[in-house]
């Protein structure tokens, strides 16, 4: 049953043609996709070890995206919390978060592989505005599928989209978020899949997406772990980052997976799909999910369109599976209070999503006491302020 | 599991030899579709599409994210799901089923990994379920369940597609079951007013390296188009074309009476 071209037992290492991290992952996507998932695998890899590719993705990244981002200490808040914290500034991305390191990266593949259009799933907004912002770079066609649900909660977004070019169609089935709206964006690309690249968002979806995103997303951790070196002369005690599908985490764990820095992924408490543990096969890869007794897929819940998602990425559930990362799970009104506590001790409003990993270090404070945690701040928040507004005021 | 380690036993089972004996007679397929839950009535439904000239009948599971369906299908699953029918509702219905055809069941494969690829499969062939179509579930990953499927005798339909090698379509129809599922259309499930050419494509490719039933799906949405496909094809499924029919209220005798002139479409020739 092994295929000898698996390599699920080298950690973060380059995964196997069958997509597997340990017994997640794999390709569960319709007959007619399937050739384009596998011209997709080999497109990525051919891009990736040509040197040409990676210098003009790093031109983009550093002239266009504004990277490196810095890693800035929070020298009031850590003394609020009794701890060392340190925030790894993705929040400072052009759009404003981690997101435009993987598009830009998808873009450039695409525009290799000779695709005109790239179509995208959005929860807040951000992967949305991220893609359309690629397109518009590139000159591409760009279409973004949003839950309806969402498309209300993050007009601002909305409308950003539009401006760049991009046409939003809503996703009306189901939850009318995040999950439809990956569900469309299949859709879309069974039956485009000839002239379209799905520039997929997070470290999910069936192979290659979650490799190919995770490699992406792996700058955000290569550059961390090189700040640290210079700030504390090692590695951080503690390595966080929010879970949702789970992109942001996977980059800043990628720089840290071979030190002994413990990595920890919060997700919504009404998200939980790690917490809960109960593998499932939907959108494409096998992976922990949240479902009910017959493997509907269940609607998940939380306060971020970003993170209300059911699943979470393959080589998450990998990482919790074989302990090198654990998942601890954080309630709304937990979230709240953490989006207010960085705007008022640091002159930082985080993104909602982040801002999670900030509840679980503020509530685990005692058991982190002295210790030095990095904290992968993947956006900002200004797409969140008109809602907290409304929650706040 | 990689394709190289799928098994490929070439045994025929009840629902192919049914296929084949009839197409070798020189008749032409048909497989309407039916959704599991959708109408209330859908099991007296099956009982008609098999009188009304049906030579099989997919019979849906409904699933939650229905990948490769287009507006028409998710919606009859949608609101069958929300009446409360379970996978396990679904199967005890089809046991009570008077069909005078062979029942294949489509669904999509969480609802089987949840289960149990044993359990479901021993299901499926206790319902007196002869075949499954599980449309994201693809060569490379189908072996686990395909073995359990096997073993009760419940034949695993592959799909083929427009998109795929011609190595790619050699491999698929070899471990196919019962027949092979020719993808009409780069797209999902819907109904189109033109027949794509894509459809007679993949049915030539696929008659031309396979003795095994080909019958096209999608896209399929008037006698007429049953009847174009037919003359390359061993048959057609149709679905959204019919599931409309329910949806805008023209109700039951409307749904038979359309395969009936599916039936007569392919008759015709």
């Amino acid at each position: 049953m092994t295929d000898p071209n698996t390599d699920g037992a080298s950690l973060m290492g380059t995964p196997g043609s069958d997509g597997r991290f340990g017994d997640f992952g794999g390709r569960f996507v319709p007959e007619t996709i399937v050739p384009a998932c596998e011209e997709l695998a080999a497109g990525f890899a051919d891009a990736w070890a040509d040197p040409a590719f990676r210098t003009e993705l790093d031109g983009l990244l550093a002239d266009y995206a504004g990277r490196p981002s810095p890693l800035t200490e929070c020298h009031r808040l850590s003394e609020e919390l009794g701890l060392r914290l340190l925030l790894k500034r993705e929040d400072l991305n052009h759009t404003g978060s981690h997101k435009i390191n993987n598009v830009l990266g998808q873009a450039l593949l695409a525009r290799r592989m000779g695709k005109r259009r790239l179509l995208a799933e959005t929860g807040a907004g951000q992967h949305g505005v991220a893609t359309a912002t690629a397109a518009a770079l590139f000159g591409m066609d760009c279409t973004v599928y949003m839950g309806e649900v969402d498309m209300v909660r993050q007009q601002l977004n909305v409308f950003r989209m539009e401006l760049l070019g991009a046409e939003v169609r809503p996703a009306s089935s189901g939850s009318r978020t995040l999950k439809d709206a990956v569900n469309e964006a299949l859709r879309d690309w069974v039956a485009t899949v000839e002239e379209s690249h799905y520039c997929l968002g997070s470290a999910m979806g069936p192979h290659p997406y979650p490799w190919i995103v995770r490699e992406l997303q792996r700058v955000i951790g290569t550059e961390a772990r090189e700040q640290c070196r210079r700030l504390l002369g090692g590695h951080p005690d503690i390595v966080t980052a929010c879970v949702g599908g789970g992109s942001n985490a996977i980059g800043i764990f990628s720089g840290f997976v071979d030190t002994d820095a413990e990595l920890v992924g919060v997700e919504p408490a009404g998200g939980a799909a790690v917490a809960r543990a109960v593998p499932g096969v939907v959108h494409g890869s096998k992976s922990y999910l949240l479902q009910d007794e017959w493997g509907q897929v269940t609607e998940a819940e939380s306060i971020s369109a970003g993170l209300d998602y059911p699943g979470v990425g393959p080589e998450h559930a990998h990482l919790a599976d074989i302990g090198r990362a654990r998942y601890e799970q954080v309630t709304d009104a937990e979230v709240i209070e953490a989006f207010q506590l960085l705007s008022r001790t640091e002159g930082i409003i985080p993104a909602l999503e982040p801002a999670h990993a900030l509840a679980w270090v503020s509530r685990a404070r005692a058991d982190l006491a002295g210790r030095t945690v990095l904290l992968n701040l993947s956006g900002r928040g200004d797409k969140d302020v008109g809602q907290m507004m409304e929650i706040l005021r | 599991m990689s394709a190289a380690d799928v098994p490929t036993t070439t045994g025929i089972g009840p629902l192919e030899a049914h296929l084949r004996a009839r197409r070798d007679a020189g008749h032409k397929l048909l497989l309407p579709y039916v959704t599991g839950g959708y109408p209330d009535d859908w099991p007296r439904m099956v009982e008609a599409f098999g009188q009304a000239g049906a030579d099989a009948i997919e019979v849906s599971i409904p699933f939650s994210d229905p990948m490769m369906d287009g507006p028409t299908i998710q919606q009859a699953s949608s609101l069958a799901l929300g009446s409360g029918v379970t996978p396990a509702s679904i199967l005890d219905a089809v046991e009570g089923i008077e069909s005078a055809v062979p029942l294949i069941a489509m669904t999509y494969y969480n609802v089987a990994f949840h289960m149990g690829h044993r359990r479901f499969a021993q299901d499926l062939a206790r319902a007196g379920i002869a075949g499954a179509i599980l449309p994201d579930l693809p060569l490379e990953e189908v072996g686990p369940w395909a073995e359990c499927a096997d073993q009760a005798g419940v034949e695993t339909v592959l799909l083929a597609a427009p998109t795929g090698s011609d190595e790619r379509l050699v491999r698929v129809c070899e471990r196919a079951r019962g027949f092979v599922y020719a993808v009409g259309v780069v797209g999902t499930t819907g109904e189109r007013a033109e027949l794509a050419t894509s459809a007679v494509q993949i049915a030539r490719r696929l008659k031309a390296i396979t003795d095994k039933p080909v019958i096209v799906g999608l896209g399929i949405s008037t006698p007429d188009h049953a009847a174009e496909v037919a003359e390359v094809a061993d048959g057609v499924v149709v679905a959204s074309a019919i599931i409309r029919k329910l949806l805008d209220g023209e109700g039951f005798d409307a749904a038979v009476e359309f395969v009936a002139a599916l039936r007569a479409g392919l008759d015709r020739g």
